[in-house]
């Protein structure tokens, strides 16, 4: 087991605002070597044999228990990719928390490429978040790739919470979900780009059984010269609903691609997008400056409520 | 005490001036609830705008308790106690009231200090606070909302932009009786409403006509308030003939 030093313990903050060892199961990863684990009754985690990742397995009518399995990177140079899949039996109601935090203070890339699968099942409850964060001052990119693949059964809901605020200087964000009758799938996306980084977001969502639903909301914020794409997708192929909003603040030169896509494959399929795209309105800056804050002040408030 | 000078403002609209307001002056003291009226398009909004600095004069001077603030931005005028309630309150996406209360107030309030702000205009504070400040609230309440902004901020001055447009009969009442209130306890500061309300004007101390850029009337409310409500009078009978 590796001891985590002071950079490593900030990023654990940052990402799962962990101040110690966090309550119930666990995994922390740090530069590729596990830096502390522990399963509990209800979950378990195991390596998997055959490429680098964990097995979480969590038992069928587990309630309000939650895993954490924070990841750092601190080594300049170091690329990874970790498949972590997650099995949740019937019942549950759990919460999950990642994230990955890179310090690169070299000049080479660090990359984590993260896949995470979700096998979901009936009446389940999963909330999951997860927080992406760079620091350091080398030229080598913060570089992180996270793929998302969810499975949901019959009547289970899946929350989503993702965040990249600050640091990261490459994205390419992928999520899947199938999703069967009855089941729901709630995403609140924040991103925020500044200098020159990039960020790809693409969702696509099959909506296959009846009356199953999906909410997929991103907000995001491009400064300087960085550019985005939010690519959401949703697939109705059964009597559903579907709805995805980009909601973006465009500041100096940043750049905003969004491309909403809804596909109906079935009469009772209802699908709604909406994409805004704009700079911070002036009449919220003069309200706030009115309020005594100055310009600067006053966008940092708009910004930070936007992405709250 | 606010104090203008000789002030004008003139936009460029195709290639013409327009004199939006026309060399005024205008005195408001300490102590004092004054109500600017007058027609739509006289210059009412624009001269609230003048003394917030959301618009600079184009010419004259505008003094705030002695020190020339013509020059200085909102923020600075701001700072210095100048507090601005908009017509139209602005929406956000991801502030609250609570969060709008704060900045106002420039202090972490409690949330039982920032509560009072609301139930002084009417606002059951609980079911508020952490509202988030978009169209899920109606005009009223978005308009009670900006006043208890602007009460937060315990300004030497205080200007209210129309504050009666977009509100309902009920509402109406109840933002007279914020208004008597603040007029109570005025205290070394001074109100200035844009209004065209019956209702404000009768609770006025001083009563300022602008027309067409002009100051066409400025007295004390039983100067001119009669002389007003004579003037309504000839034109609704005017317009029933």
């Amino acid at each position: 087991m590796q001891k985590l030093d002071e950079i490593q313990k900030r990023l654990l903050l940052e990402v799962a605002d962990l101040h110690t060892v966090p309550e119930g199961a666990y995994n922390i990863r740090s530069n590729s070597e596990a830096a502390g684990r522990r399963s509990t009754a209800n979950i378990e985690i195991t390596s998997k044999t055959d490429v680098s990742g964990i097995d979480i397995r969590i038992k069928s009518g587990t309630k309000n228990e939650s895993v954490h399995i924070p990841v750092v990177l601190t080594q300049t140079g170091l690329k990874e990719v970790v498949y972590n899949d997650f099995y949740i039996g019937e019942d549950c109601d759990v919460v999950i928390v990642a994230g990955c935090g890179i310090d690169n203070c070299g000049n080479q890339d660090a990359e984590h490429d993260g896949i995470h699968r979700f096998y979901v099942g009936r009446n389940s409850h999963v909330k999951y978040v997860e927080k992406h964060y760079g620091s350091g001052t080398g030229t080598g990119k913060r570089i992180l790739n996270p793929g998302t693949e969810v499975y949901q059964e019959e009547g289970s809901t899946v929350e989503m919470e993702m965040v990249q605020i600050k640091g990261v200087d490459d994205t390419v964000r992928t999520t899947k979900a199938t999703l069967a009758a009855g089941a729901k799938l709630l995403v609140r996306e924040r991103l925020m780009t500044h200098s020159s980084q990039r960020a790809v977001s693409t969702y696509s969502v099959e909506l296959n059984g009846a009356d199953s639903s999906a909410d997929v909301v991103s907000r995001s914020v491009a400064r300087d010269d960085s550019y985005q794409k939010f690519d959401a997708k949703i697939i109705g192929n059964a009597r559903c609903h579907g709805h995805t909003e980009c909601d973006s603040i465009i500041m100096d030169n940043g750049r905003i691609l969004a491309v909403p896509g809804l596909e109906a494959n079935d009469i009772d399929a209802a699908l709604v997008h909406e994409a805004a795209i704009g700079k911070i309105a002036g009449d919220q800056i003069i309200k706030l400056m009115t309020l005594g804050l100055t310009e600067a002040e006053a966008e940092e408030q708009i910004i930070n409520g936007f992405l709250r | 005490m606010l104090e203008m000078k000789n002030v004008s403002f003139t936009v460029n609209v195709d290639g013409e001036d327009k004199h939006i307001i026309k060399n005024i002056s205008l005195t408001i003291p300490d102590n004092k609830l004054i109500v600017i009226t007058g027609p739509n398009g006289g210059g009412k909004s624009t001269t609230a705008r003048l003394i917030a600095g959301i618009e600079k004069a184009t010419s004259g001077e505008i003094i705030l308790n002695g020190e020339d603030i013509t020059t200085l931005n909102v923020t600075e005028r701001a700072k210095r106690g100048v507090a601005f309630a908009f017509q139209q309150p602005v929406k956000f996406k991801g502030i609250n009231v609570l969060d709008l209360i704060r900045i106002a107030a420039g202090k972490r309030l409690n949330i039982a200090d920032s509560c009072e702000y609301l139930s002084a205009v009417g606002l059951c504070a609980r079911d508020y606070i952490d509202r988030e400040i978009n169209s899920s609230l109606s005009g009223g309440e978005l308009k009670r909302i900006e006043i208890a902004t602007v009460l937060a901020r315990g300004a030497s001055l205080s200007i209210f932009d129309e504050p009666e447009a977009g509100i309902d009969l009920w509402s109406f009442r109840n933002l007279i009786e914020v208004f008597e209130r603040m007029r109570k306890t005025i205290h070394n500061s001074s109100i200035v409403i844009i209004s065209h309300q019956e209702r404000i004007l009768s609770i006025a101390d001083e009563i300022v006509v602008l027309k067409d850029g002009e100051i066409e009337k400025h007295g004390s409310r039983d100067e001119v308030f009669p002389e007003l409500i004579r003037a309504s009078e000839v034109t609704a009978s005017c317009s029933r003939q």
